[in-house]
């Protein structure tokens, strides 16, 4: 049986160093390689590369560190973060990333979506969402969450689908950062609305959290940084508690 | 040992090439059957579009010169699938070497198929040391159907063909490349055949 997918994130900074890793049993804590090796030697499913700078003068140590972390990692990886034109894409999956994650640029541009879908294969292409709920309705924002845009999230996931994404990670802007669980209704509404995988993110604090996420928010996967950064439970931990709750993982 | 891929228009060529390297087998990308000639093994790896990828290899002879090889063949994911005998995918035909179709996923599942999955019902050399039910990386929307051929079985909306085997031809829908440490074993076990 096709298993739910558990997703450690990585928020890199200057190509160098994963932000908030707080555990010591690494010889050397923070370096983006090392901790994905680990991470995908405990029993990820995938990693999310995440470059927090992304400016145009750490480009360079960016695709350095896609291309070591290609060479040493042997499970899928998506890279995201100020990926904005077909060209970008296509050097983050020359250096060997399996998928690229869109956010801000396809708002900009939504048929930007369509090109990359046709150019490289819908299933290397993940659009992010950044959602946040206010007055009952969920809004999407880009630029870090600094911009809200006219778009429903709901609205929005269908529209890029449509367009050609191959799967959605939607974080929950109300949800991340409070380790109070998962946004358990949207998560929902998208997985079972659309003919794409939906990877849940924001708000993991506990291991029940994922449980719900899994049985409540129907999503396909979920994507967590701080929980195992900080290792308040490991992967290990976190997918014998599922399984013995009866969702179906890896192990 | 000479280890050669197949190189041609698809994506997820240079995951192989690194993955191999991971194994200690250096290997050469190319598309000339001079060179593929020369190899003691030949991986025939892939994500893209059968129909332009079937036309690329016909470009360059390299239909026929896979065909006619008694060289161990790997194909991978669209590799695998190119080798079976037609696709649903743009109504391509194959290079028939496995006498099987490749069909879309039905419509009541979310497709492509991506994720972790198991392989079951093990048979042949590439599964030597690989447990029933071990997990392996999958990423795709066709699938090749169950034939007397099947050397791993996987069910996805349907059961389907995860590895097919045909005298020196094997092949494999999931990508031991990104299948973790199952995958490399996989992978080593077609090397040292």
């Amino acid at each position: 049986m096709l298993t739910r997918r558990i997703i450690p994130c990585l928020d890199v900074q200057d190509g160098q160093t994963v932000k908030g890793v707080h555990f010591v049993n690494l010889r050397r804590v923070g370096d983006p390689v090392t901790l994905g090796q680990f991470y995908a030697r405990q029993g990820a499913d995938e990693l999310v590369y995440l470059d927090i700078t992304a400016t145009v003068e750490n480009r360079r140590a960016w695709v350095e560190m896609v291309q070591r972390v290609a060479q040493k990692i042997n499970i899928p990886f998506t890279v995201g973060g100020g990926i904005r034109t077909i060209g970008d894409v296509e050097k983050m999956l020359q250096a060997g990333a399996d998928k690229v994650s869109v956010n801000s640029a396809a708002v900009q541009e939504p048929a930007l979506v369509n090109r990359m879908a046709r150019e490289f294969g819908s299933q290397c292409i993940v659009i992010a969402i950044d959602a946040r709920q206010e007055g009952g309705e969920w809004w999407v924002y880009t630029h870090g969450g600094r911009q809200r845009t006219f778009w429903r999230a709901i609205d929005w996931a269908r529209e890029v689908t449509e367009r050609g994404a191959g799967e959605i990670l939607l974080t929950s802007m109300n949800h991340d950062g409070t380790r109070n669980g998962f946004a358990l209704d949207i998560t929902r509404q998208l997985a079972e609305m659309l003919p794409i995988p939906v990877i849940a993110s924001g708000g993991a604090g506990r291991m029940e959290h994922f449980l719900k996420v899994f049985r409540e928010g129907k999503a396909d996967a979920a994507l967590a940084a701080s929980v195992f950064h900080f290792g308040h439970f490991t992967i290990p931990q976190l997918k014998q508690f599922l399984k013995m709750n009866g969702i179906e993982v890896r192990l | 040992m000479k280890v050669a891929i197949l190189k041609y228009n698809a994506g997820n060529i240079y995951s192989v090439q690194l993955a191999l390297n991971r194994l200690g087998y250096p290997a050469i990308l190319t598309d000339e059957p001079q060179v593929l000639e020369a190899a003691d093994k030949i991986i025939f790896p892939g994500v893209g579009e059968a129909r332009s990828a079937m036309a690329y290899l016909q470009q360059r002879g390299l239909d026929a010169w896979l065909v006619q090889t008694r060289q161990p063949v790997l194909g991978i994911c669209l590799g695998l699938q190119l080798l079976c005998e037609f696709s649903e995918e743009n109504q391509t035909p194959g290079l028939g070497i496995f006498p099987v179709r490749v069909r879309r996923f039905p419509p009541k599942g979310k497709v492509p198929h991506m994720g972790w999955n198991t392989i079951g019902q093990l048979k042949g050399p590439l599964f030597n040391g690989i447990s029933e039910g071990a997990y392996v990386y999958f990423v795709h929307s066709y699938y090749p159907e169950l034939t007397p051929l099947t050397t791993a079985r996987t069910e996805y909306l349907v059961p389907f063909s995860a590895a097919i085997e045909r005298d020196n031809f094997f092949g494999v829908q999931f990508h031991p490349e990104k299948s973790g440490t199952v995958g490399e074993k996989i992978l080593r076990n077609f090397l040292e055949l």
